[in-house]
């Protein structure tokens, strides 16, 4: 969060937002439970992954998904989705 | 048809929206924003995924994006598409852009039809995708033309003498077709093959098209944050909200039911519904059933034309 | 060195969009404008022009497809009037905000109720606060000039701002008057076809119209308020480059011998030129009469109403629209508003008249002048508001 905010002449015109996707609002503090995934597991059928809302899933380099937790605000979909109930929903 | 493994990874929406826990919609844009790609320009009407997904200086739009008001999203698209067409007129390159206008229930089946009206007759070269959630959930869940017969909402309770929205729910795509255009369908999240599969389909007409896609709100409907792709599937799988398309004068209905649940299911998995079951109310449900049952039968008669 | 032909106020502003090279009409009918959308199309028609032309569905509509049209870079025009405006009204308000350069036409007529197509200010002293520059017109002649310079102002870096240039119903936009019409090459050379750039562009992806708390959206209005202020001297430029080609000259505020008059009359839009003829009249008869034209209306040309009337002993401002409630109509609320704080010994009253397209004859004018003179003479306002030409 910036320390000071911008004068009219800083904040650009109309306030239009010229750098998308620089500034990331945290949403992980709404959250009660968090999902947490049992990779052993995970059949990576992406499902978690496609039905996230936010989203809070990645796909990692070795083709699996994890969890961002400073975006996930703890719905809980991917939990109910996934195929092989490999997501477990935990205090936290 | 597509495979998940083939979706872009790429997010062109992204998180740190202020949308809430197990947002239908939230999910619909997504979907929306992984088959158009990055070639697109996006205009969205006031209402939740407006609100939701700016404030300045955050924005989850990766492409292009405006929002201007409430009632006018297939004009300000219009006015894009316009744009790129006249200023192509004197450019070396003629650029073709996906232009997606987004509209809420609200936003498109009451205060934004006459805009919509007017772009789908004019022909317009864009995607007109309406998130459906039933009601105007951003100003606190009060009814629609798109609310269902018998919910409950803040301008619509379901009190000791009416049992929620006494109306019917309008028919988007009915009228819709009735402008003359090449491809309008509904969609559901819980079916993202067919909805992916339809947002390209749209995309690659040359002209207007129109989707409607049920975006269940948990708020709304009153259920469990985790339970938005169950109530979504229950829908469908009760016929309430059939999934099929016009394209090219022909119906097609993309989700067969050849074994529909009955519609209680769908309906007293929500809060929104629950005074329907209420032995006073009894009658209700099976009116209800009586419309889908009417309306999935109209359907079918479409699809042998 | 251009050529002059016989055009209808509705018809000259058709043309100076034409020679803007517009890249979007976005329209919809309403009397008195009707003209001006009916001849742009008919170059759309006839391959004219290379602009896309959106037969609206409503004014509403129109308006909005305008901002979404010059939200992605084009040169926009449209035109309105009375009810139409009203309608747009939500929508003026994001033109100016989204800082779209959008110009517009607008044969001014009275507001319902009762419905009544003929000129009144009404319309746009509705959406006096709108946001949007507004440059009111005498004549035919003065609507082509402006809408060829409005493009220029409002395209400027400093300012993007939508402007309207206002002309009043029937008597202008439908009367047939000589008009010198530029050049093509002319106006080409002074206002460029735009630069084409896309300012929405999946290239370049940017977020427009982003939700705004209260940490941000008065900081938005001031930069609005700062590029209102800085109207005036791109005006002049924009004026001065216009003169050295097209002989004619504009400024912020017109005036007729005003510098030794000692009463003065001021108005917007055409009751002005017969204000100038009585004043005419009345100079030859011997009375230190002047009269005084703002051209803008917004921004408020203040500085150059002071230097117009510090010499006036009593001023008469015509108003052709109430501002019902308040204590004066609305050009005389803002004349009474800057002379709060000057040390000048003038009496001003007010004269409401016109509504509804009810003439404003000469007689009537002559006897505004007349009223000021006595006014003069006994160095008193007795009637702060005079509703000319209402039976009562």
């Amino acid at each position: 969060m910036m320390s000071k905010f911008p004068t009219y002449k800083e904040v650009p015109i109309a306030g239009n937002i010229y750098d998308p996707g620089k500034l990331v609002y945290k949403t992980g503090d709404w959250r009660t439970f968090k999902p947490v995934i049992d990779h052993e597991k995970c059949i990576k059928c992406y499902i978690c992954w496609l039905y996230c809302p936010e989203p809070s899933i990645d796909r990692t380099k070795d083709g699996g998904v994890e969890i961002n937790y400073e975006q996930c605000k703890g719905c809980g979909i991917c939990a109910a989705e996934c195929p092989v109930k490999c997501i477990e929903m935990v205090k936290g | 048809m597509v495979a998940i493994k083939d979706l872009p990874v790429e997010e062109l929406y992204l998180p740190g929206h202020r949308l809430c826990p197990g947002c239908g919609p939230s999910i619909a844009i997504r979907m929306m924003m992984k088959a158009a790609e990055k070639n697109t320009i996006v205009t969205t009407a006031t209402g939740c995924m407006e609100v939701g997904t700016t404030l300045y200086p955050y924005t989850s739009w990766l492409v292009p994006w405006v929002h201007t008001a409430f009632e006018n999203t297939a004009a300000t698209a219009s006015g894009i598409e316009a744009a790129y067409k006249a200023m192509g007129r004197r450019s070396s390159e003629q650029r073709k852009i996906n232009i997606i206008a987004l509209g809420g229930d609200g936003g498109t089946f009451d205060i934004g039809i006459q805009a919509l009206s007017g772009a789908l007759e004019r022909g317009h070269d864009f995607l007109y995708l309406c998130y459906d959630n039933e009601a105007y959930m951003n100003t606190g869940i009060q009814r629609s033309g798109a609310t269902p017969h018998g919910a409950s909402t803040t301008t619509s309770w379901g009190g000791k003498k009416i049992p929620g929205k006494p109306e019917w729910k309008k028919d988007l795509i009915g009228i819709s077709i009735a402008h003359g255009i090449e491809f309008a369908a509904t969609a559901s999240i819980a079916y993202w093959n067919d909805f992916i599969t339809k947002v390209k389909k749209a995309l690659d007409v040359n002209g207007p098209a129109v989707i409607h896609i049920l975006a269940p709100c948990p708020r709304g409907w009153r259920y469990e944050d985790k339970d938005t792709l169950k109530i979504a599937r229950l829908a469908t799988q009760t016929r309430y909200f059939p999934i099929y398309e016009f394209n090219n004068g022909k119906y097609t209905l993309n989700i067969k039911v050849p074994n529909p649940l009955p519609v209680e299911e769908f309906l007293k998995a929500q809060g929104r519904f629950k005074h329907l079951f209420k032995p006073e109310y009894s009658n209700e449900i099976q009116e209800i059933q009586e419309f889908v049952n009417k309306n999935w039968d109209r359907l079918e008669k479409l699809t042998t034309l | 060195m251009g050529k002059i032909v016989g055009l209808n106020g509705d018809e000259a502003v058709a043309y100076a969009a034409k020679q803007s090279s517009v890249d979007v009409v976005a329209a919809y009918p309403i009397t008195p404008q009707t003209i001006m959308v009916e001849k742009f199309n008919e170059f759309v028609a006839d391959g004219d022009v290379h602009t896309e032309f959106v037969c609206v569905e409503s004014e509403h509509s129109a308006m909005s497809a305008s901002v979404g049209a010059s939200l992605t870079g084009a040169r926009v025009f449209t035109a309105s009037a009375s009810q139409g405006l009203a309608l747009m009204h939500e929508i003026l308000y994001l033109a100016s905000s989204m800082r779209c350069p959008i110009v517009m036409g607008i044969a001014n007529r009275a507001l319902s109720a009762p419905i009544n197509i003929f000129a009144d200010h009404s319309d746009m002293m509705g959406s006096r606060d709108c946001g949007w520059i507004q440059v009111y017109t005498e004549d035919a002649q003065e609507a082509y000039d402006w809408i060829i310079q409005a493009f220029k102002i409002a395209e400027d870096p400093d300012i993007l701002l939508p402007i309207t240039v206002n002309l009043d119903g029937f008597t202008i936009s439908h009367s047939t008057q000589d008009v010198n019409m530029l050049d093509d090459k002319d106006v080409k050379k002074f206002l460029p076809e735009k630069k084409i750039e896309y300012l929405l562009d999946p290239e370049k992806p940017m977020t427009v119209g982003a939700g705004n708390n209260p940490d941000y959206y008065y900081e938005l209005k001031m930069q609005q308020v700062e590029a209102m202020n800085k109207v005036p001297q791109v005006v002049k430029r924009v004026n001065d480059e216009f003169k050295n080609f097209s002989g004619r000259k504009y400024g912020i505020v017109d005036t007729y011998e005003i510098k030794d008059a000692e009463v003065g009359v001021m108005a917007l839009g055409s009751v002005t030129g017969t204000a100038i003829s009585i004043a005419e009249e009345m100079r030859m008869a011997g009375n230190k009469v002047g009269v005084i034209k703002p051209w803008f209306y917004r921004p408020f040309p203040s500085n150059e109403i002071l230097t117009s009337l510090k010499n006036l002993d009593v001023l008469a401002v015509i108003d052709r629209a109430i501002s019902f409630g308040a204590p004066f109509g609305p050009l005389c609320n803002d004349i009474m508003a800057l002379l709060q704080n000057e040390e000048i010994d003038l009496e001003v009253f007010n004269v409401i008249t016109g509504l509804g397209g009810r003439d404003i004859t000469p007689n009537m004018t002559r006897s505004i002048f007349e009223k000021a003179l006595e006014v003069q003479k006994e160095k008193k306002v007795k009637k702060p508001i005079i509703y000319l030409g209402v039976r009562s």
